[in-house]
């Protein structure tokens, strides 16, 4: 693969990437890879179960349901029941996904969570659906965007947010073989796939999709899409070169690959569909501050709720599209570049 | 009940008194925590442990043990009482309760102490896990049994009444839950706070089969729960109207004991009226 500058790709290259730059990229929505990894989880060990707070479309838990259909369990709407229930499944020796949109569980089931899953240590894996502003048309009620701030304070707690649907199909495999209570954060609306079956995923493992050294963009979710193409514009435009780096696990966060980024770039941008207080953002900060302090911009969304409206009308609004990661890394470059 | 004679029921009745007197030393020693509950229900988790419960205290993670959850974690004393009058550990131990490193949470941790099978003290959530275990062990054709002691207060949960209704739902015979139906909660009587009656019809509506008994009484309280068990088709549950406090006359029926342990002084009061107490049940009174 070649940049778009002509340049050897390798980071692209050693990823597997599909060629990004191409204006007609696959678009699916990182549901489908939850509801595609979980009939695989399901064949694979019969313990995987999938169960559901009737929304099992939406969730892409009927695949699973149709695939297995003993594996499969389905409680109405209770998701406190859905993660209490749950942790007596594991409890016995079951490994259970439990469905919903993210703003119902882990967003009104977080005291179970923490106490039942967290605490009391099972092996309960959470399918956050319908996670950021692009949701879309169903509204703020609707749209988690504090998520991952309410999960990665959780001690023991996995927290995962995949960049495309086939990421998201390798992290439902990764994590059913992995024990540990854990939230899996996905998203409803199409999005770019980026990565292919030979990219490799590991479980708190950053990994670096674009080369640079002006700047790191760490982003996680579909956001990584828009960092790339972010750092191939700026490239282009200002001459800064930008690497990216997919960083998909926020819990435990690749330490080492943050602070190599900051060593390496000597300043950052964090970009997520979330609020910019508390998340992964958030986190790449504290990490910073204590062992390689740089100047940093958060991507995201700003101490407000969401709205209806199309996907990416929202993102562009909420301030994370592609012009809003650039302006926030030719920010950053001037913040390294004034201290040097 | 064929096989419980009244020997057995005062060897029980014996052990009941033990237990309460565990409670006692626990909670003085501890200088907090909950007294009334652990009380009231001495004499059903010696019903527990000591005869209804198919486990091996050698053993606590035997894959096919009957699961005993505690939903109401507050009234720990009581269910560790009884585990260490039944040889899960030593009697001693009890006095580490609430105390820094103890095995002995205010609020039972299964990480700590596997045996208690789940971490509880927030409230309404036992049954909802109990529902889980049981599913899971019938899913997996497992013969155990998962039993769940509630308070009635909790029964203000909303999330307990999603249990109720998912138990009904995958009619769960496995399923046992027993209320501590002893009229009190922190803030007064649970008919004031917040009504619960008709309970039992409730239960009913909610399609569980539902038996009623004194839960003082040890041999009611047993020869209710071996009708419970002949249930297959449906979960039980057993309202076992107690005596907050029971056994400790200037506790008994005062909510005001719900939350707090008794002072050096109360304690050998209380002490001394249990030992009274056993000394009439070996006299066969």
């Amino acid at each position: 693969m070649r940049s778009m500058e002509g340049r050897p790709d390798t980071a692209a290259e050693a990823m597997h990437l599909v060629d990004y730059h191409a204006g007609d990229l696959k678009q699916v929505p990182t549901r489908n890879g939850m509801g595609e990894g979980l009939i695989e989880a399901g064949s694979r060990d019969r313990n995987v179960l999938g169960v559901c707070a009737d929304l099992s479309e939406s969730t892409r838990f009927e695949g699973f349901k149709k695939a297995h259909p003993d594996q499969y369990i389905e409680i109405g709407v209770s998701e406190q029941m859905l993660v209490a229930m749950a942790g007596g499944l594991a409890a016995v020796g079951k490994i259970p996904w439990i469905a919903s949109y993210a703003m119902f569980n882990p967003g009104r089931s977080w005291e179970q969570v923490r106490t039942i899953m967290a605490l009391n240590e099972t092996n309960v894996k959470i399918a956050g659906a319908h996670a950021g502003v692009s949701v879309g048309p169903d509204g703020a009620t609707h749209q988690a965007i504090e998520d991952i701030a309410i999960m990665r304070v959780i001690p023991h707690m996995m927290v995962v947010v995949p960049c495309d649907a086939v990421q998201t199909k390798k992290a439902v495999l990764a994590l059913s073989q992995t024990w540990g209570p854990t939230y899996l954060r996905f998203g409803r609306d199409k999005s770019p796939v980026i990565t292919t079956e030979q990219t490799p995923f590991a479980i708190g493992k950053a990994q670096t999709f674009r080369e640079g050294g002006d700047v790191a963009i760490v982003a996680c979710g579909i956001l990584v899409y828009n960092a790339l193409i972010a750092a191939d514009q700026l490239a282009r435009e200002d001459g800064i070169e930008a690497r990216v780096v997919n960083n998909h696990t926020i819990k435990p966060m690749d330490e080492d690959a943050i602070v190599e980024a900051a060593r390496v770039c000597g300043a950052i941008v964090t970009v997520e569909e979330h609020q910019k207080q508390g998340g992964m953002g958030s986190r790449v900060a504290e990490i910073l501050a204590a062992a390689r302090p740089a100047p940093i911009e958060f991507v995201g969304v700003d101490d407000r709720f969401g709205q209806s409206g199309d996907p990416a009308e929202l993102i562009e609004y909420y301030g994370m599209g592609v012009d809003a990661i650039k302006a926030a890394t030719r920010r950053a470059y001037a913040r390294k570049r004034e201290k040097a | 009940m064929q096989s419980l004679s009244a020997a057995r029921v005062n060897e029980l009745r014996l052990r009941a008194n033990d237990v309460r007197q565990g409670i006692i030393r626990s909670l003085v020693a501890a200088g907090s925590g909950h007294s009334a509950g652990p009380l009231d229900m001495a004499d059903i988790f010696t019903a527990l442990y000591g005869y209804l419960l198919h486990h091996d205290p050698a053993n606590p993670e035997w894959p096919e043990r009957d699961r005993l959850l505690l939903s109401c974690g507050h009234i720990a004393p009581v269910r560790y009482s009884a585990m260490a009058n039944f040889g899960y550990f030593p009697v001693e131990e009890l006095l580490t309760l609430r105390k820094f490193g103890s095995r002995l949470q205010g609020h039972p941790e299964r990480v700590r102490l596997p045996a208690v099978e789940t971490t509880s003290g927030p409230l309404g959530e036992g049954l909802a896990q109990g529902v889980g275990m049981a599913l899971g062990a019938k899913m997996d054709h497992k013969d155990f049994h998962v039993w769940v002691v509630t308070s009635d207060a909790e029964h203000q949960c909303g999330l307990h009444w999603e249990a109720v209704m998912t138990g009904a739902k995958f009619a769960l015979g496995n399923l046992t839950a027993i209320i501590d139906r002893n009229f009190i909660q922190i803030d007064g009587s649970t008919e004031e706070v917040m009504p619960l009656e008709p309970l039992a019809e409730k239960y009913r509506a909610f399609n569980w089969e539902v038996l009623e008994c004194d839960g003082n009484d040890m041999a009611a309280f047993i020869e209710t729960a071996e009708r419970a068990l002949e249930v297959k088709d449906k979960p039980q549950v057993i309202v076992a109207k107690t005596l907050a406090g029971k056994g400790v006359s200037f506790m008994e029926g005062d909510y005001t004991w719900h939350g707090k342990p008794p002072n050096a002084q109360q304690a050998d009061e209380a002490l001394h009226e249990l030992q009274a107490e056993r000394e009439r049940i070996l006299a066969g009174a």
